[in-house]
């Protein structure tokens, strides 16, 4: 349910760090609270994301829910696919349900994100 | 009268479940100094018969049968017998909003099918599934346009219905948009001008008829608008749209208007309802609900409102609008009507009024009484200038049994003596030539 | 309860697809004046292709709507405890009233002299809804509550101004209706959220917290839609005065207190009324309904124009508001709605109105009584005209959620009461019976309930698919988001 080789932030976002590059989208839990996806909205390549500020929104039938970057950097990749496919975000969120690469401007900020265990803990005493 | 069909033992029944003495003690959580004390000042309730009696006779205090020029966004045509009888159905009108869609199939194919024949009329893509008139709508249209582009400043063509300018002004006033008003040459926007306005613009809103009837060069104001990055909003008139070109065609990105004239009666100017549809890569931005169609988990074909993400009981203050109701009513009014006259009936009706028109205002002109304000083409309205007082004439030709179009003085100084008259198709030419009989005999 | 719909074995073609090209039903008139031509009068504007209108004749088309209208669910089929909604039973007197020709057939543009029936039955409107809300000051122009809210709010901005005085937020409670917001946000101001308490109103710490000279209003609903009555209104909306902002009531739950007591005499200075809620017009199917709006003698001069006036004369006349926010809409108002309600207060008059907030909450506590045991509570208090449940029981034990027991009220023939709303509660189930519902039917709803509330716990999974017996069953939704059919259209 939560792979030990991602980061995790309280807004249910998980970060995946290759070299500068990070690689984000939503953790299983949160797919699970959303329910069926059926639209994404992302941001473009080239724009700046701030950490703890909103990079883009996804909706379910009945709700929307505001995206929040974990990190800071430029964009360097969107997952297109999601707009013809939003439920792959729901069958699978870690994988081909990614949402952005950015480079990072501050590898420092992963430190702050929780680990595998952490976010485990952090779920069940959300829940 | 009353319509509670609860008797004195059954209250006391559900007195003793809830273990109240009486009712007033349910309402003892109202604080004393705030209840009202005394009983409401309103008259005394009444039986029906007293009640349709009286009403009857309000009612009848308003002067009937009377033979009617009026327009101005406001249009007395026929209403066909059929159109009456579905929406008196309770199952359509005593419903609410179609949120529960297994019972609620109905609406929402009516929803459906009235969203088809709007897209049908317009050239465009996706319409919704109504709104509470052509002047909201146009104003949603403008709002729509600076979410679009992400603009704030729209263009509107003094040839617009001042009231829908009106609302126009009143809904920027929050300073969500910016309004910046293009000039007209009685009835027909400047092109130039515009060209000059258009820069940076969200939008371009115009009517086609104008408010004084005048049909405008959509498809010039069209590249215009396209040239500066600005969308086109057009407000039609949708009873003509069976011989008018549809703005979809003519580059519009956003089409609106006043819905009434398709099968609602004029009712003192409401309820009609606003259509409002636009090109399919707008439509996330657009406002209101939007019908669709799907499948049941049977894979049964069924209707849903859909895209309700954009809606404000799910995005609150993030809506693309706080509209929460449409006027399905008068939208499914439009269907029957629209399903009715079908291509055929639409197009005749269209030519019916224009020839009309266009055979009252030349008989106006031709007495010498009227002269013309403007000589672009009109379809079912045209506005021209009086020579003499316009009260006076008018009130002589209500004497004689005639509403003889509106006095445009009432939208401002600058209409002075200018009447504005339409014609729909169920006025005859009998009537119309008794009329310049009246007006000769002035 | 209703007789349950057919079930359909194939689904009813669209009206575009039955018919032939040759049907027809209504013609234009014969053309008594020369014919012109299009292409000539109209230049570039004449139509250069055919709309694709249905092609059907009247049979088709009465058959069509007879069967659209038989799958679809009304007051007359069947009870509506909608909550926040108010379906109450729509008197056909008021259906008929509207349809007369002295006021279906006349224009907003006829000389005053020729309206007068009309003009004083707006006239009288005003002064009745005036008087139940205790705000002398109406216009009738709103097409709806939320275009009543957004016109209220106006005309309080433009009270600020006037005043010198740009203020920037807006506050409301966690109860809000979803409108609130989006009219704040349409109105240029922020929104500031205030939580509840533990009774189920404002906040008052959490208020005085939210409160500056920043603040230009406070929208409230009292009753709110918990269906509790605030007992602290009084200091509520003295709090909001004292740092110059004004308070303003949403209406929609204006059933509950008709003629117990009025916003104006709570510290409302402005509301608006839902007619299609308490004046029993018919909601149609999603509209169109009134949302008439009142304030007090300090906003009055603010109000859209035109309102109707009566001369010392006698005569009624249309004027515009000295410091009017201008027009929210063309003409007069939903004209047709406003006869309904004029001719439903006319009908109950001072008492029956009374009456009618009386049994709509004597209803209302009945059902909450009856069905405490089943389902929990959120509010374990006296109700006003509606009370919500919560279904968090049902999900934490058996699985099943209120989505679930709603579509299964389906198979019994009710239509679900409001469900997810208010936010703050969870599973909420909002339940308003109106006072137009014999016991019969509020005992059979409860044994409905109870039904449910037993399978539940004895075939939690048979939920999860309800419900079976209905037109359709659960739609798909999400593909309707996803692969958008909006609108039918010809094959090329």
């Amino acid at each position: 349910m939560y792979p030990k080789d991602l980061k995790y932030d309280k807004e249910h976002e998980w970060v995946k760090v290759d070299g500068d590059v990070a690689i984000i989208g939503i953790s299983d839990f949160a797919q699970d609270q959303l329910g069926e996806v059926v639209y994404v909205d992302l941001p473009s390549v080239g724009d700046e994301v701030a950490a703890g500020e909103s990079f883009g929104e996804i909706e379910s039938v009945k709700s929307v829910s505001e995206l929040f970057s974990p990190l800071t950097g430029e964009i360097v990749e969107v997952n297109d696919a999601l707009g013809d496919a939003p439920e792959t975000v729901n069958e699978d969120a870690y994988g081909d349900g990614w949402m952005l690469k950015i480079k990072m401007a501050d590898a420092a900020e992963v430190d702050e994100l929780m680990s595998a265990e952490e976010y485990e803990a952090f779920i069940a005493e959300e829940a | 009268m009353r319509f509670i069909p609860v008797s004195c033992e059954q209250r006391e029944t559900m007195l003793h479940a809830v273990g109240a003495r009486t009712v007033d003690e349910l309402f003892e959580v109202i604080p004393a100094s705030v209840r009202l004390a005394r009983p409401l000042a309103l008259p005394p309730g009444m039986s029906e018969i007293d009640l349709a009696a009286e009403i009857e006779a309000l009612a009848a205090s308003n002067t009937g049968g009377l033979v009617s020029f009026l327009g101005g966004g406001c249009y007395d045509h026929y209403v066909p017998a059929i159109v009456d009888d579905v929406v008196s159905k309770p199952e359509f009108f005593t419903a609410y909003t179609p949120y529960q869609p297994e019972i609620s199939q109905g609406t929402l194919q009516a929803i459906y099918e009235y969203q088809s024949m709007i897209c049908a009329l317009t050239g465009m893509d996706v319409a919704n599934a109504s709104m509470y008139d052509g002047a909201t709508a146009f104003v949603e249209a403008a709002l729509m346009a600076a979410r679009v582009t992400k603009r704030h400043r729209v263009v509107v063509s003094a040839a617009v219905h001042p009231e829908w300018r009106a609302v126009l002004d009143t809904y920027a006033e929050s300073g969500m948009i910016e309004v910046v008003t293009c000039p007209a040459e009685w009835g027909t926007t400047d092109h130039a001008a515009l060209a000059a306005l258009a820069t940076d613009a969200a939008a371009i809103l115009v009517a086609s008829p104008s408010f004084l009837g005048c049909v405008e060069d959509v498809a010039a104001i069209g590249t215009l608008a396209h040239d500066a990055g600005a969308l086109l909003v057009v407000a039609a008139n949708p009873i003509l749209l069976g011989v008018m070109e549809a703005p979809g065609v003519l580059g519009a990105d956003i089409v609106v208007g006043e819905g009434q004239p398709l099968g609602n009666a004029m009712s003192f100017g409401g309820p009609g309802f606003g259509f409002f549809a636009c090109r399919e890569q707008f439509i996330r931005q657009m406002p209101g609900r939007i019908a669709g169609r799907t499948k049941d988990v049977d894979g049964r074909q069924g209707f849903v409102l859909t895209m309700q993400t954009r809606e404000q009981h799910i995005r609150r203050e993030k809506a693309t609008s706080n509209i929460c109701s449409n006027h399905a009513l008068n939208a499914l009014a439009a269907g029957v009507y629209l399903a009715s006259v079908g291509t055929v009936g639409l197009e005749g009706i269209g030519r019916a009024c224009i020839a009309k028109a266009h055979y009252l205002r030349d008989a106006l002109i031709a007495t010498g009484n009227f002269s013309a304000v403007s000589d672009a083409p009109f379809g079912n309205e045209f506005a021209l200038r009086y020579d003499g007082d316009v009260g006076a004439m008018q009130h002589a030709l209500l004497e004689r049994g005639f509403l003889a179009g509106v006095d445009l003085s009432r939208f401002g100084d600058e209409f002075a003596g200018m009447v504005l008259f339409a014609v729909t198709e169920k006025r005859t030419r009998a009537q119309m030539d008794r009329f310049i009989g009246e007006v000769v005999s002035l | 309860m209703s007789e349950h719909m057919k079930r359909e074995a194939v689904a009813r073609p669209l009206i575009f697809e039955i018919g032939s090209p040759e049907s027809r039903c209504v013609d234009a008139p014969a053309l008594d004046v020369p014919d012109v031509d299009l292409g000539v009068v109209l230049g570039s504007g004449a139509r250069s292709r055919a709309v694709r209108l249905p092609h059907v004749t009247e049979i088709e088309i009465a058959r069509h709507y007879q069967h659209l209208a038989s799958v679809n669910f009304g007051v007359d089929s069947g009870f509506y405890p909608l909550g926040s909604c108010t379906m109450k039973y729509n008197p056909r007197i008021d259906e008929w009233a509207s349809r007369l020709p002295g006021f279906a057939g006349i224009h907003p543009y006829q000389p005053v002299e020729t309206v007068q029936g009309a003009l004083g039955l707006m006239h009288g409107l005003q002064e009745a809804l005036g008087e139940i809300s205790g705000l002398p000051a109406v216009s009738l122009q709103p097409a709806a509550g939320a275009h009543g809210e957004l016109t209220a709010l106006m005309a309080i901005r433009e009270y600020h101004v006037a005043n010198g005085d740009a203020r920037k937020r807006v506050i409301i409670p966690d109860t809000a209706h979803g409108t609130n917001p989006a009219t704040v946000a349409m109105c240029g101001y922020s929104v500031t959220q205030v939580p509840s308490n533990d009774r189920g109103g404002v906040d008052l710490v959490a208020l005085q917290a939210a409160l500056d000279t920043d603040v230009a209003a406070l929208m409230l609903t009292n009753p709110n839609t918990l269906g509790l009555f605030d007992e602290n209104i009084a200091e509520i909306t003295g709090m909001v005065h004292a740092v110059g902002a004004l308070a303003y009531c949403d209406g929609a739950n204006l059933n509950a207190i008709l003629g117990k007591v009025r916003p104006g005499d709570m510290g409302f200075d402005a509301m608006h009324i839902n007619l299609h809620k308490t004046f029993a017009t018919p909601h149609g199917g999603g509209g169109p309904g009134a949302g008439p709006v009142c304030v007090n003698e300090m906003l009055a001069e603010f109000l859209p124009g035109p309102v109707v006036v009566k001369d010392a004369d006698g005569t009624f006349t249309l004027t515009t508001p000295a410091r009017s926010i201008g027009r929210v809409k063309a003409f007069l108002g939903n004209f047709g709605v406003l006869v309904r309600a004029y001719t439903y207060i006319r009908a109950l008059g001072a008492e029956g109105v009374t009456e009618v907030a009386e049994q709509a909450v004597l209803s209302a506590n009945y059902l909450k009584e009856r069905l405490r045991g089943a389902f929990d509570l959120a509010y374990d208090r006296t109700c006003m005209h509606e009370f919500v449940l919560s279904g968090e029981r049902q999900r934490k034990q058996h699985g099943v959620r209120t989505l679930d027991m709603a579509k299964r009220l389906l198979d019994h023939g009710v239509h679900p009461p409001t469900v997810y709303f208010p936010l703050l509660v969870h599973e909420a189930i909002m339940i308003e019976p109106t006072e137009t519902e014999s016991l019969e039917v509020l005992d059979e709803f409860v044994d409905a309930m109870l039904a449910i509330a037993r399978e539940v716990e004895e075939d939690p999974e048979m939920l999860h698919e309800a419900p079976y017996t209905t037109p359709v069953r659960r739609l798909d939704e999400a593909a309707a988001v996803k692969q958008p059919d909006l609108a039918w259209k010809p094959a090329e």
